[in-house]
């Protein structure tokens, strides 16, 4: 039985895994950043 | 004041504890990076095939650090869900429910490169044994703690929660640890322990190095993950107002 496919298949899931739950975060953190920023100019806009 | 007790002083302060971990993170990533390419080079390309296992033995190196990760963040957390219980601070039940998702991440991770891991060397993908199967426990234990937290809608109750269940939680560790020695299991047992190895250094360089890149990656992203959701608490308040004129994105 050739282990190759076993090996890359271990590989692949750790490494979707792992980047999904890096980079998830990062990505939320900038989108809330961008949402806060836009709502404070537009209360600054108001006032 | 000792500078110790004020360091830990000033982490209790969610603008200091966001702006010192953002200058941290990109030394933490850069670290760990470089020591995880280190590591897969030496397990995927210089380490020799095992004589039992053959070349499967190269999944090792990713499930061996999963499975040590996957208990070492649970231990984690029990012991900031008491601190956050006993102290009530905030940065400790901020941390907690921070780590849950990266916890499950890599309890996942171990549970399926075992499972193909075990196809080539056992004859088949899963057995009810009970390294696995407490294993298997602890990843509905993150998801238990993840889903209890989100059942509140008020940060501070849901935390107390979550540290009650993690604490509680912490019985299945000890469990994962000795069930290779208290049942008649599939699974081996450790080759690695604090009295020593019985792995050739060929071997155990890239599992050490794959063991500390783990470290970083969940320093790493703790800190991603904690910074975030200080944001999503504080929202309101004049340092995350301070945090978007200063434009740190």
């Amino acid at each position: 039985m050739s282990h190759t496919p076993f090996i890359l298949a271990a590989y692949a899931a750790s490494a979707v895994v792992l980047l999904w739950a890096a980079l998830s975060p990062v990505i939320q953190r900038r989108s809330l950043l961008r949402e806060l920023r836009a709502r404070k100019q537009h209360m600054d806009n108001k006032t | 004041m000792n500078p110790i007790v004020l360091f830990f002083h000033k982490t209790g302060s969610p603008p200091w504890f966001y702006r010192f971990a953002g200058k941290l993170l990109p030394w933490l990533w850069t670290a760990c990076i470089l020591i995880a390419a280190a590591g897969l080079y030496l397990a995927l390309f210089a380490s020799p095939p095992d004589y039992q296992q053959g070349e499967s033995v190269r999944i090792m190196y990713l499930h061996v650090p999963a499975a040590w990760m996957s208990m070492m963040i649970y231990g984690f957390m029990a012991i900031m869900g008491f601190i956050a219980l006993v102290w009530r601070i905030r940065i400790m039940e901020v941390l907690l429910i921070s780590s849950a998702p990266i916890g499950a991440a890599f309890t996942l991770i171990a549970l399926v490169t075992g499972s193909l891991w075990g196809r080539p060397t056992w004859g088949t993908y899963w057995v009810w044994d009970a390294r696995l199967t407490s294993e298997l426990v602890l990843l509905f234990l993150y998801f238990g703690v993840m889903a209890l937290y989100s059942a509140y809608d008020e940060p501070r109750k849901a935390a107390r929660a979550a540290s009650l269940l993690a604490i509680v939680g912490a019985v299945n560790l000890p469990i994962i640890h000795y069930s290779v020695e208290w049942w008649n299991t599939l699974h081996q047992g450790s080759s690695v322990s604090a009295s020593g190895s019985s792995i050739h250094p060929s071997m155990l360089w890239p599992l050490l190095l794959m063991v500390i890149a783990g470290k970083l990656y969940y320093a790493g992203s703790l800190l991603n993950r904690a910074r975030l959701r200080l944001l999503q608490q504080d929202r309101r308040k004049r340092w995350v107002q301070e945090v978007i004129s200063e434009d740190q994105v």
